[in-house]
C-alpha cells in the first residue's frame, strides 16, 4: 500500500502499512529523523510535525490519514516563523539534552505563524501539550517571545 | 558558530576527510593513568585514515579545528561544551574552532576519576573529576605549540604570545593559527611540567560560551540513539513480564509471527523479543504475542502494603548512620518535642528518549552505539553476555535524549538486553536496535525507592534545638550490585546522604537506617539521596522552627555557623527573595530550603498562591549556588532552572505504585511529570568563586520539593507529609 501527499514540499508517496503512524513512517520510511518518539499516545509532543500548518502529533496520526495534505517535519522548516524561533533558541541557549526541542520548535513555530503576538497564556496553551524532562520550559517561554518580537522589527 | 561531531559512524573519519589532504597531521596529547602514576601520552604525527594515539583528550588538525575528547556523556547537563571549555582556556583556543567528540570506552584513559576509574557520567562530577586533568591537557598542548613556532621561527619562546587560536610573535610581526604549527609540535617531547593560568586570566571559563549542541537540537540533526540507521538494521522490542522477577513459563509466537515484517520471535533472559524490519512491525507483533509467566518468584506486594511496614520498621531497631551525644536522652529532657513522618513513593526516571541500544554482534565482536552513561561496566557485562572479552566490545556514546541516572545501572539492563537479542538473533553482525516503549519504561522498573522518614526534634527551655532523631526506611540502591563493597557497616551512604550529614548545630543527634529488601528494581535517580533527605530534613526543620515560634530563615541560619559556604547560599536566596520583607498576603506564601549535595551548595526561596479549592501555583523560585568556580554560568544556571523543573515535577506529581506487585502507571498521562504551565519563574544568582568546580546536574534538584512544601505551610497552614503532594481537594 502506497500513500502519497506532500512532504516539505514535495510530493511523496510511502510505501508502508497505511495504519502505521506518520512518525515511523516519517522515521524509518522517509529516513527523516529529526521528529522524535517519546510517548507513542499524543501525550509528550516529542513527534509533533505540522499537518497544513496546523501543529500535530505524529505518533498517533495513520499515514493513511495525511494521503492528499501537506506535512512539514523540523526538516522542511522555512517559515520566517521558523528560522526566528530557532535563532531564539540558540541565543537563548534553550536545548538541554535537546531530544523534545524538534517537536518544541514545531509546536512553537505553529503558535507564532497563527498568533505572531503571544501572551504567556497563549504559550502556555499551545506549548503544555510538549513535555520537557530537562525543564527547559522558563527558557522556551522567553525564546518564544524572543521570537516574537524578532518578527516584529 | 561551534560545531559538534555527532555522528554515530565515525566521526573521526568525517573529520578527517573533512580536513581535505591526503596526510592530516594532528597533535595528540592526553595522559594515562596508572593507579597513581601518571605517564604523559605519546605526540604523534599521523596519516590520513591511520588511528590516532590512544589516550588523547584533544587532537588539533591542520585545518585548525580542535577536537576534544569528551570521556562523559552528553546528556543534557552541558558536559561537553563545560570539557571543551577547560581544554580550550588552557590552550588559548578559537572557541569558534573547537569540536567535541565522544571517548570510546576505555577506562585506563577515559575512568572517572571520582568513580574510582570507572568510566561513567554521574554524581555531578564531570567537571570535578576532569578538572585538573583536562587544564593539564591543553596547557601541555599549548606550551608544545609555542615550542614548536619558537622551533619554525628560530624565536625564544618567552618572546611568544597565543590567543584566540593564534601564536604571534609581535618583534618579527609573525602569526600563525594552530594548525600550521602541528606537524612541528607532534614530533617535541609533552613537557611534564607546566604553570596552568591564574583564574585572572581566564577568558572562556566563568564567561558564557555558547553551547557546542545548541544549533544541533535546535534544528533536529543532533544525533540520538534512536536516530541510528545502518543497512540492513532490524528492530527489536521485548516483552517484559508484568511482574517484577517473574519469568517465561511458555510463549506462543505463532501470532506475533504472522504480522508483516516480523522475522524472529525469540526467547531472552529477559522475556521474549520480537525482531522485524522496522518499530511498527516489531510493536504490532509484540502485542499479538501469547506468553504464559511463571510468577512464583515475583513480587506481588502493593506499595501501600509496603509502605505498612516500612511504618512498623521505623519503630524498630535499625543501623546506626550518624550518632553525636544522645539523642534518646536529650529528646526525654526536652521542653518540647515535634514529631514528624514523611512518604516518598518510588520514581520512574522518564527521559525523552525512551531506552535504546543498537548493538552489531558477531563471532569475535560487539559494536554498541548508546547514549551510554557507565561505558566500562556496559562493556564488561555486554562482554559476559556475548561471551567475550571486554577488549572485544567497543561503545560508541551518542547524546542521550535524559538520563537523570537511568541509563548508569550497574546490570546494564537495556545493554544487556540489546546484546542478549543480538545473540538470539545469531550474532551474525546484523545490527539491531533495542526500542523501549514509553510504556516500558514507565513500567520497567530501576526506580528512586520508596522510602519512610521519621523524625523527633527536642527543643529547650529557651526554644534552642536540643535534639535529632531520624530514621530512614527504604531499599538500598547498591546492594546486591557490583557497588555493594561501598555498602558500610550496613549502610548504604545513598540512603543517608543528606541526612547523616546534616549541618545543623545540634548537639546530639541520631541518624538510623533501616535497609529493606523489595523485589523491586530501584536505582539512582537525580540527586540520589538528597531526592528524599533533603525534602525530610528540610521540611521537618521548617515544623521545628515553627514550633519555637521562630522564621524558617533565621533559625536555619543561627545553625549554620561552621558552615559558611551554606549559610553563604542561604543568606544569598533569603536576601534576593526578598525575604525579610516578611510574610506575603493571604493565599500565598513563602518557603525556604537549603543543603548541600556533591559538594555544592544551594537555597532556593519558593513563592506560591493556593486558590480557595486549594490549588496550587508555585509563582517564583529564586536560587542560589555556590559550585566552586562556575565553568560556564549560563549552563550553572540551566541546570538549576531544569533541577527545579524536575524537582518540582516529582514533588507535585510524581509516583509509581504497585497494586499485587503490579505497576500502576503507564505513561505520561497517569505518570505526571511538569508541564509549561506549571513551571515557576526562576531567578538564579551563583556565588562567585574561585574554588575548585562542583556539580551542578543534580543539586538543583533537592531544595525546591521542600521549599515549596513550606511555602504552601505559609499560604495555607497545612505540612506535606507525604510526596506527592495531594491534588486540590484530596486532603
Amino acid at each position: 500500500m502506497s500513500t502519497t501527499f506532500t512532504l516539505n514540499g514535495k510530493s511523496t508517496t510511502l510505501d508502508a502499512d497505511p495504519a502505521m503512524p506518520l512518525l515511523w513512517a516519517l522515521r524509518e520510511v522517509a529516513g527523516l529523523p529529526g521528529t522524535k518518539y517519546g510517548c507513542g499516545m499524543a501525550l509528550c509532543g516529542a513527534c509533533t510535525v505540522h499537518l497544513d500548518g496546523k501543529a500535530t502529533r505524529s505518533c498517533v496520526t495513520p499515514l493513511s490519514s495525511v494521503a492528499g495534505r501537506k506535512v512539514t517535519t523540523i526538516e522542511g522548516l522555512q517559515s520566517k516563523q521558523a528560522k526566528a524561533v530557532q535563532a531564539a533558541w540558540i541565543e537563548l541557549q534553550v536545548p538541554q539534552c535537546g531530544y523534545c526541542q524538534s517537536g518544541q520548535v514545531m509546536s512553537a513555530t505553529a503558535l507564532l505563524e497563527k498568533n505572531p503576538v503571544p501572551t504567556d497564556a497563549d504559550i502556555d496553551s499551545a506549548m503544555s501539550g510538549n513535555i520537557c524532562r530537562c525543564a527547559t520550559y522558563s527558557r522556551i517561554r522567553a525564546a518564544i517571545h524572543t521570537a516574537s518580537q524578532a518578527l516584529k522589527a | 558558530m561551534t560545531t559538534q561531531t555527532h555522528s554515530a559512524r565515525g566521526s573521526r573519519r568525517t573529520f578527517l576527510k573533512g580536513a581535505g589532504g591526503a596526510s592530516v597531521m594532528a597533535l595528540t596529547i592526553g595522559f594515562e593513568w596508572i593507579g597513581s602514576v601518571r605517564r604523559a601520552g605519546a605526540a604523534a604525527a599521523l596519516e590520513s585514515g591511520a588511528p590516532f594515539a590512544p589516550n588523547a583528550f584533544l587532537r588539533i588538525g591542520a585545518d585548525n579545528s580542535v577536537t576534544v575528547i569528551a570521556k562523559h556523556l552528553e546528556m543534557g547537563q552541558g558536559s561537553y561544551t563545560g570539557i571543551a571549555t577547560i581544554v580550550a582556556e588552557e590552550l588559548d583556543a578559537d572557541w569558534s574552532q573547537v569540536r567535541v567528540e565522544s571517548a570510546p570506552a576505555d577506562a585506563k584513559r577515559y575512568g572517572n576519576l571520582a568513580m574510582g576509574g570507572v568510566q561513567g557520567t554521574g554524581g555531578s562530577s564531570a567537571m570535578a573529576n576532569s578538572w585538573n586533568q583536562l587544564r593539564e591537557a591543553g596547557a601541555k598542548a599549548r606550551a608544545m605549540l609555542l615550542a614548536a613556532a619558537a622551533n619554525d621561527w628560530h624565536v625564544p619562546v618567552s618572546e611568544l604570545s597565543i590567543s584566540n587560536g593564534v601564536v604571534s610573535h609581535s618583534a618579527t610581526n609573525t602569526r600563525a593559527k594552530f594548525g600550521s604549527l602541528v606537524k612541528t609540535a607532534a614530533a617535541l617531547p609533552v613537557p611534564d611540567q607546566v604553570t596552568l593560568k591564574d583564574p585572572k586570566d581566564f577568558k572562556l571559563i566563568g564567561r558564557k560560551a555558547a553551547r557546542v549542541d545548541a544549533a544541533a537540537k535546535s534544528d533536529g540533526t543532533a544525533q540520538f540513539t534512536l536516530d541510528v540507521v545502518f543497512p540492513g538494521m532490524l528492530v527489536a522490542l521485548l516483552k517484559r513480564p508484568p511482574l517484577f522477577g517473574a519469568t517465561v513459563k511458555s510463549f506462543d509466537a505463532a501470532a506475533a509471527s504472522a504480522v508483516p515484517g516480523v522475522l524472529k520471535v525469540v526467547q531472552v533472559p529477559r522475556g521474549v523479543a520480537v525482531i522485524a524490519k522496522n518499530f511498527w512491525a516489531a510493536k504490532q507483533g509484540r502485542d499479538a504475542l501469547q506468553i504464559e509467566w511463571d510468577d512464583s518468584k515475583a513480587e506481588k506486594r502493593s506499595s501501600t502494603e509496603l509502605m505498612e511496614e516500612y511504618r512498623r520498621l521505623a519503630d524498630q531497631p535499625a543501623l546506626s548512620a550518624r550518632k553525636e551525644g544522645d539523642a534518646e536522652r536529650a529528646l526525654r529532657d526536652a521542653t518540647r518535642k515535634v514529631t514528624a513522618s514523611y512518604e516518598f513513593p518510588y520514581l520512574a526516571h522518564a527521559p525523552m528518549e525512551p531506552l535504546d541500544a543498537v548493538v552489531k554482534l558477531s563471532a569475535n565482536s560487539c559494536e554498541i552505539w548508546a547514549g551510554d552513561q557507565f561505558q566500562t561496566v556496559d562493556q564488561a557485562n555486554a562482554a559476559r553476555v556475548a561471551g567475550l572479552d571486554p577488549q572485544q566490545v567497543s561503545i560508541h556514546t551518542l547524546y542521550a535524549g535524559g538520563s537523570f541516572g537511568r541509563r548508569a545501572n550497574p546490570g546494564s539492563d537495556y545493554i544487556v538486553e540489546a546484546v542478549s537479542i543480538a545473540k538470539a538473533n545469531g550474532a551474525d553482525g546484523t545490527p539491531i536496535k533495542l526500542q523501549w516503549t514509553r510504556e516500558d519504561d514507565i513500567h520497567g522498573g530501576r526506580y528512586r525507592p520508596m522510602y519512610f522518614h521519621k523524625l523527633e526534634a527536642g527543643l529547650d527551655a529557651r526554644g534552642q534545638l536540643t535534639a535529632w532523631r531520624h530514621v530512614i526506611v527504604g531499599q538500598s540502591i547498591i546492594a546486591d550490585t557490583p557497588f555493594a563493597a561501598m555498602i558500610k557497616d550496613g549502610i548504604d551512604a545513598t540512603s543517608v546522604e543528606g541526612a547523616a550529614n546534616i549541618a545543623y548545630a545540634i548537639p546530639n543527634i541520631a541518624v538510623d537506617l533501616s535497609t529493606t529488601k523489595i523485589g523491586v528494581p530501584v536505582l539512582w535517580w537525580r540527586v540520589v539521596g538528597s531526592s528524599h533527605t533533603t525534602f525530610a530534613v528540610e521540611a521537618f526543620i521548617d515544623e521545628v522552627a515553627h514550633a519555637a515560634g521562630e522564621d524558617g530563615f533565621t533559625f536555619r541560619r543561627k545553625l549554620l555557623d561552621h558552615h559558611p559556604r551554606l549559610k553563604g547560599v542561604l543568606e544569598l536566596a533569603a536576601d534576593k527573595a526578598g525575604w525579610s520583607s516578611g510574610p506575603l498576603p493571604a493565599g500565598r506564601g513563602r518557603g525556604i530550603a537549603v543543603t548541600e549535595a556533591f559538594n555544592s551548595y544551594v537555597a532556593q526561596v519558593a513563592e506560591v498562591s493556593v486558590d480557595k479549592d486549594g490549588h496550587v501555583k508555585v509563582d517564583r523560585v529564586v536560587c542560589a549556588v555556590d559550585c566552586g568556580t562556575a565553568i560556564n554560568p549560563d549552563i550553572v544556571a540551566a541546570q538549576m532552572e531544569g533541577g527545579i523543573g524536575f524537582g518540582l515535577g516529582a514533588a507535585r506529581f510524581g509516583a509509581i505504585t504497585l497494586k499485587d506487585g503490579r505497576v500502576e502507571q503507564d505513561n505520561f498521562n497517569n505518570y505526571r511529570v511538569l508541564r509549561m504551565s506549571e513551571m515557576p519563574k526562576v531567578e538564579v544568582h551563583i556565588v562567585p568563586s574561585t574554588e575548585a568546580p562542583t556539580g551542578v546536574g543534580e543539586p538543583g534538584v533537592a531544595p525546591v520539593g521542600p521549599a515549596v512544601a513550606n511555602a504552601i505551610f505559609a499560604a495555607t497552614g497545612r505540612r506535606m507529609h507525604v510526596l506527592p503532594f495531594p491534588k486540590a481537594g484530596d486532603a
